[in-house]
């Protein structure tokens, strides 16, 4: 099931789960991890919205990701839960 | 630690210097405000931090002087809110941190800093209620053990847990430090003993001085302990959370639909309806109707104006008008020595005046008085406006964002959106003032603080003073455009959608610095708490009249002594021919463009008596829509955003009124 790849966040799909590989450097790091995501950490695609913008979940927390941001955080999808 | 004094208490003279300072803190949506409210019971006192616009409210609980600070998700500086709590948390002699037990893992972390910073600290579970419901267990005691301070379960809403509250206060102290964080805090040697210094210097907080001494250095410190404590609340959380069930609750099943694609269309056009007809139709037009011009003209302004009228020369008009609002009758009545010198012509003007169909006018010879309380006086149309148009409808607007916010469909509206207002150079929580702008583009100017960067601030404020219509203006434009027809209707939309368009892709392209991509956390849907609703109603409207009234004020008297001295008079001169020949309007219409720069929907509603051909209305309404917003949102704009930019925008909205109402009227008229 493992699809490996230079995969970002703004190209996963409702339903799939992901793990972190990277975040971009500067405050957004500091301020993804405090929100609860780190590198490493997997997490579900709740929503990938019209245009690009990606709801993702940590347990019962959802965090909205910019399309702009979404992009520069390389990511590992792990599997499509149907 | 003393740097880090603050400097707001200084004028507060009567605060005594042995009660200790108690901060409030927590994340957003944790219920803080439940405990403010408690310890505060009514006497609640809200003051803006010196040098920003956060305002912070504290109040005295036996002995105890405690602080609210805005929701934060650590102790850092990236937005105005985390400057101000952490000046505050910085000041503070105990912490009290409020922690929303469904999300530990978000919230601990900024616990974790707390206890890092070598804070006395008591941590408060809230919403323990809600674990109950969906069956999740937390030991409290292990969190207890492991923080290494005192842990209360609380449910805020019905108050359980709040007898603890003295004691939490009491118990507070400093808690475990991990050792990871303790290495590190070795690094650095500071004069002033203080460990929140240490830590927030080492997580690039406070810059290099010489109270602090490197002695090895650590590259990437902040995110180190970033990472550190990122684990441990990882770990803390593992200990002691079991979750039994994961049911699907109905809210979330809500949040989800709001989300969806399929389903989060039909909803917003549902929910902004539902506004719409709240605030556009209920209260800004009956409820405002009434307040506007039956307690406000008819009782307050009348009753001012004739007391006044008593001993000093007038000359009073009054216009009779049908239900249609066409001019039945006029009267004319003149005071040459004021009332008292004619008691029987006042019986007569009163019986005339207090028709329910009759509109008076009091013109005072004395200048002085006439920019008083004149048609444009400072104190007589500034208070109708404040207290009996605006004010309600400021209320109404900051209720139903309050619904919305507490509701939690404003946060997942704003992510719908985001992708939309990427377009525009903006992310989606843009949607906050663009929406308010609808009810008033004063309230919506103050409000773009809340966006991430300057440029992203500069251009909601000129989408705002461009191509929004406040609720007051787009009363009138709807009225006019049914009147028109279809055809005017899609020639209105277009050309203003297109501008907005052309507008904002013109600022994002060439205003230097970036725009900001969205990056929010989405709180459960949940039914809101009235009571928390309308409180935050109460201080959000208290706040924007205290904020903006006074700069009406300052408009009102720029304007009543532009019609003193004939300035107004002059400026309308100058637009005639720009009317007429450009516009291809009759002359009159320039009148009710200068009115339009006291209030927008002056400068509509002058357009209603002018026998308009349906073309005619478009380009008219399409003029003022894009023409200067009023005199207040000027003025608050300008004290927002600064003069050059301000200004720059003003003037823009001049040319591009005039400019395109032009282009318009030699197309289609």
């Amino acid at each position: 099931m493992l699809k490996m790849g230079n995969d970002t966040l703004d190209k996963s799909k409702k339903g799939i789960s992901l793990k972190i590989v990277k975040l971009p450097d500067g405050t957004y790091k500091s301020q993804l991890i405090r929100l609860g995501i780190s590198e490493g950490d997997t997490l579900q695609c709740l929503q990938r919205l019209p245009g690009g913008t990606v709801v993702v979940q940590k347990h019962r927390q959802e965090i909205a990701v910019g399309f702009d941001l979404a992009k520069k955080i390389k990511v590992l999808f792990l599997t499509n839960e149907k | 630690m003393k740097n880090n004094a603050l400097n707001y208490k200084e004028n507060k003279s009567e605060v005594k210097i042995d009660k200790q300072k108690v901060a409030l803190v927590g994340n957003p949506n944790v219920g803080k405000s439940c405990f403010f409210n408690y310890f505060s019971g009514v006497y609640v006192d809200v003051s803006n931090f010196p040098g920003t616009t956060v305002s912070i409210s504290n109040c005295s609980y036996k002995g105890f002087e405690i602080y609210d600070t805005p929701g934060i998700y650590g102790v850092s500086s990236f937005n105005e809110e985390e400057r101000v709590a952490r000046e505050i948390i910085l000041e503070s002699d105990v912490v009290l941190n409020v922690v929303n037990s469904l999300h530990l893992e978000r919230d601990l972390f900024l616990t974790l800093q707390l206890i890092e910073m070598g804070k006395k600290v008591s941590v408060v579970l809230n919403f323990c209620d809600e674990l109950k419901k969906r069956k999740i267990k937390i030991d409290t005691k292990k969190l207890s053990e492991l923080l290494g301070v005192e842990v209360y379960e609380t449910t805020a809403i019905n108050k359980a847990g709040f007898e603890n509250m003295d004691d939490a206060l009491r118990q507070a102290r400093i808690g475990k430090q991990s050792s990871e964080i303790s290495e590190l805090l070795k690094t650095v040697k500071t004069k002033s003993g203080s460990i929140s210094d240490t830590l927030l210097f080492l997580e690039g907080e406070i810059p290099a001085n010489d109270n602090f001494e490197t002695i090895h250095n650590v590259t990437d410190s902040r995110e180190k302990i970033y990472l550190s404590r990122r684990a441990r609340v990882n770990e803390i959380v593992d200990q002691i959370e079991w979750e039994d069930s994961k049911k699907g609750e109905f809210f979330n099943f809500i949040g989800r639909l709001v989300l969806n694609p399929w389903t989060a269309f039909p909803i917003m056009i549902i929910v902004l309806s539902l506004m719409y007809f709240l605030i556009g139709d209920l209260v800004s037009q009956r409820f405002v109707a009434f307040t506007e011009k039956q307690i406000g003209k008819k009782i307050f302004e009348y009753n001012v104006k004739s007391f006044i009228a008593k001993s000093t020369g007038s000359e009073i008009n009054i216009t009779f008008k049908d239900d249609s609002g066409k001019i039945i009758d006029t009267k004319t009545f003149l005071f040459p020595d004021g009332f008292n010198a004619n008691n029987a012509l006042v019986n007569e003007f009163r019986s005339y005046a207090l028709r329910p169909d009759a509109e008076v006018n009091f013109i005072f010879t004395n200048p002085i008085l006439k920019l008083f309380f004149g048609e444009f006086g400072v104190i007589t149309m500034t208070i109708t406006y404040l207290l009996f148009l605006l004010f309600p409808l400021v209320i109404a607007f900051y209720f139903a964002m309050a619904l919305l916010e507490d509701s939690g469909y404003l946060p997942r509206l704003a992510a719908m959106l985001d992708r939309t207002f990427n377009k525009l150079g903006l992310n989606g929580k843009a949607v906050i003032p663009i929406i308010l702008g609808f009810g008033c583009i004063t309230m919506a100017n103050i409000t773009t603080r809340l966006l991430g960067t300057e440029k992203e601030k500069t251009i909601v404020t000129a989408i705002l003073q461009f191509v929004i219509p406040c609720s007051a203006q787009l009363a009138v434009v709807t009225v006019l455009l049914t009147s028109a027809g279809l055809v005017p209707m899609l020639i209105y939309v277009s050309v203003i959608g297109t501008i907005l368009i052309l507008l904002s892709t013109i600022l994002s392209k060439f205003l230097p610095g970036e725009s900001s991509p969205l990056l929010l956390d989405l709180p459960a849907m949940r039914l809101p708490r009235i009571s928390n609703v309308l409180k935050k109603t109460f201080y959000r409207s208290i706040g924007f009249m205290k904020e903006a009234g006074f700069w009406f004020f300052v408009g009102a008297l720029g304007i009543g002594i532009m019609q003193i001295t004939g300035l107004l008079k002059i400026w309308t001169i100058i637009l005639e021919p720009l009317t007429t020949v450009w516009l291809k309007l009759p002359k009159e219409a320039a009148t009710a463009f200068v009115m339009g720069m006291v209030r927008r929907d002056f400068g509509a509603a002058g357009l209603f008596d002018l026998h308009l051909t349906r073309m005619q209305i478009t380009v008219a309404i399409i003029t003022i829509t894009l023409f200067v917003p009023c005199i207040a949102s000027f003025v608050v704009m300008l004290k927002e955003r600064g003069w050059k930019e301000g200004m720059s925008i003003w003037f823009g909205t001049w040319i591009t009124a005039f400019l395109v109402g032009g282009i318009v009227a030699q197309i289609i008229i």
